[in-house]
């Protein structure tokens, strides 16, 4: 029988994944790629929870979530286009101008 | 001859399979363009947890939206960039085995405090009266008693339209 806490199980996992590609990875779209992959599994839980109380708000809430993200992602890929027009830099750890 | 039951037991695993495994690809693949081809996976494996809680809508959206537009953009980007230079360079960065650390004790901990407890969230899924589609449902809703947010949403959009024009604009210098 598959319950919330399976889909919610699944949601942490991907979360996890997510969070680790965030923290390691120097490569700045794989970067905004694993954003998406957390962005993904807060939807998920959103859509588990509407569903366990037969909530139509949870969908309702994801939705927002999916157009917030589809704007961080155009606004981070311009960003990063910017940064290499101007700097040749594709890597995270090389984007350091402002620490000391 | 499979029960619905088994069949949703069934299609969850397959769904949770290609999702996590197209997100380990992700992380893990050298490549900038694997990434984007185990993301893809992943997303269209979201799209399917989607469909299997009745979020036919959302489902849908997410497969055009995700998989249709944000994908073809990230290959856009990584075709326009960096293609050459990252086969060479080191995938991950110094500070890649503490980080690692952080997150799967973060994530333990979450999975952890999930299935320890009996909570609410143990009862099983029961399908209440549909009173209307699911799509039909969400448009009344999002016309009605989030049409502030609606609205919001758009001018975020526009927002973010013209300000990605400004960004990637080539400046005259």
């Amino acid at each position: 029988m598959i319950t919330p806490v399976h889909y919610v199980a699944l949601s942490a996992l991907l979360l996890t994944i997510g969070t680790v590609g965030i923290l390691t990875r120097r490569n700045l779209v794989v970067l905004l790629m694993s954003v998406e992959l957390v962005l993904n599994a807060v939807n998920i839980n959103l859509v588990t929870f509407g569903h366990a109380f037969h909530d139509a708000r949870g969908q309702i809430f994801a939705l927002f979530v999916l157009a917030d993200a589809v704007a961080e992602t155009a606004v981070g890929l311009a960003l990063l286009i910017a940064l290499f027009r101007n700097r040749e830099i594709v890597l995270a750890d090389e984007v350091d101008l402002l620490k000391w | 001859m499979l029960s619905a039951a088994s069949l949703d037991i069934l299609f969850f695993w397959l769904f949770a399979l290609v999702t996590l495994a197209g997100a380990l690809g992700t992380v893990t693949f050298r490549n900038p363009v694997h990434c984007a081809a185990g993301l893809a996976a992943s997303l269209i494996g979201v799209a399917g947890i989607f469909l299997l809680q009745g979020a036919e809508f959302l489902s849908v959206a997410q497969v055009i939206v995700y998989v249709g537009g944000i994908m073809v953009l990230f290959l856009f980007v990584i075709m326009l960039v960096n293609i050459r230079q990252t086969k060479t360079e080191r995938r991950f960065s110094g500070n890649a085995k503490s980080a690692l650390a952080i997150s799967l004790v973060t994530g333990g901990l979450i999975l952890y405090l999930l299935t320890s407890r009996p909570l609410l969230l143990a009862t099983p899924l029961t399908n209440g009266p549909a009173l209307l589609g699911n799509t039909e449902q969400i448009g009344e809703a999002l016309f009605t008693t989030y049409l502030l947010p609606f609205e919001i949403a758009s001018v975020l959009l526009l927002a973010a339209l013209i300000g990605c024009v400004v960004l990637a604009r080539k400046t005259a210098s």
